[in-house]
């Protein structure tokens, strides 16, 4: 039974793992480009393990900022994972303290969004369903990162191959998957404008941290909607 | 190890902490509070699209024409076929590449 559950959970996780294959690899190609080892980008996604973070910690660390600044980044880039864990938290509460460690260290998105899914129709929460779901995502997202690197190395100019451009626009698409939230508008507009006044007047690396700090002011400032908060299920297959 | 590259890893392992850290958070907030103050949330919800912003508006205005393009044009075909970021991704490298070794 337990068995079965497991081999449930990886069957769920599969497609999931598929789709987040070519971030794992780009992470990898990416962070070497960017001044990492490939030792130092395996173990980042091993330990890490969030991709799109991951990502911004990579960019920033390529771009001499400040650790504290880099650590804060993908901390604020993460945050969301504290609304998934504080929703999932009514279904793994029967967890064993050791089997919530391990967790809550693979609660990406996917994971949270289909552990909500599951526990809402009403379907047990098992452990061994939750780890196959969660390890068929991470043990491919690190092979990935280590393809990605090797490859990396071998490229000598990356923007001969286009490779500067794909964190940008990588970085866009995700800004644009939280299109629905309320005052997306607003707050983009204004950390567009902070951020480039930022860079403009001040210079790297505190454009990111203005930037970021207008347009989370201006969202604490504006008069509330009243509208729930929809469930953060934003970054869905990025891992 | 060189100084360097050891700082590296200690950031790797903050980063890695860092990211755990939200992970539990909000198990260990939900059994400590009732509820998050509306004003708190607003501001929580606007913070990933608020900090990835401000890596995409200087790449746009300060990147160059050909960067500026490519992360238009796919901006807008994503938008507008309503396209995976995946695919994103490789309309805008598309872009870039005819831009750099076919037209300047």
């Amino acid at each position: 039974m337990r068995k079965d559950e497991f081999w449930e959970g990886v069957r769920g996780g599969f497609p999931i793992m598929l789709a987040a294959s070519p971030f794992g690899a780009l992470f990898g190609a990416l962070a070497v480009d960017n001044g990492f080892t490939i030792a130092d980008t395996v173990f980042m996604s091993a330990t890490v393990y969030a991709g799109a973070s991951q990502m911004v910690g990579i960019e920033l660390f390529g771009n001499h900022v400040q650790p504290w600044l880099v650590v804060l980044s993908v901390f604020a880039v993460n945050f969301r994972h504290v609304l998934y864990s504080a929703s999932i938290a009514k279904y793994i509460r029967h967890f064993t303290p050791i089997q919530k460690f391990f967790a809550f260290f693979l609660l990406v998105d996917p994971q949270y969004a289909e552990t909500e899914k599951r526990g809402e129709r009403g379907l047990p929460v098992t452990f061994p369903w939750y780890l196959g779901f969660g390890l068929v995502i991470y043990f491919p997202w690190i092979f990935n990162t280590l393809l990605g690197a090797i490859f990396g190395q071998m490229i000598g100019d990356p923007k001969a191959i286009g490779l500067d451009v794909l964190l940008p626009i990588y970085f866009l698409g995700l800004v644009m998957g939280f299109r629905k939230r309320d005052r997306f508008l607003p707050i983009v507009a204004v950390s567009a404008i902070a951020s480039v006044a930022g860079m403009h007047f001040v210079g790297s690396p505190w454009h990111v941290s203005i930037g970021a700090l207008a347009g989370v002011l201006l969202a604490a400032c504006l008069p509330p909607t009243g509208t729930v908060a929809a469930p953060p299920v934003a970054i869905e297959k990025e891992a | 190890m060189d100084p360097q590259h050891l700082n590296l890893i200690y950031l790797i392992i903050a980063a890695a902490v860092a990211t755990f850290v939200t992970r539990i958070g909000g198990y260990v907030l939900i059994t400590q509070m009732k509820q998050i103050p509306p004003r708190l949330e607003a501001a929580l919800n606007a913070v990933p699209a608020a900090v990835l912003t401000t890596l995409v508006a200087p790449a746009f205005v300060y990147g160059g024409f050909d960067v500026a393009v490519s992360m238009f044009v796919a901006f807008a075909i994503a938008l507008g076929l309503n396209l995976s970021t995946l695919r994103m991704l490789v309309i805008g490298w598309v872009v870039v590449m005819l831009l750099r070794h076919l037209v300047l």
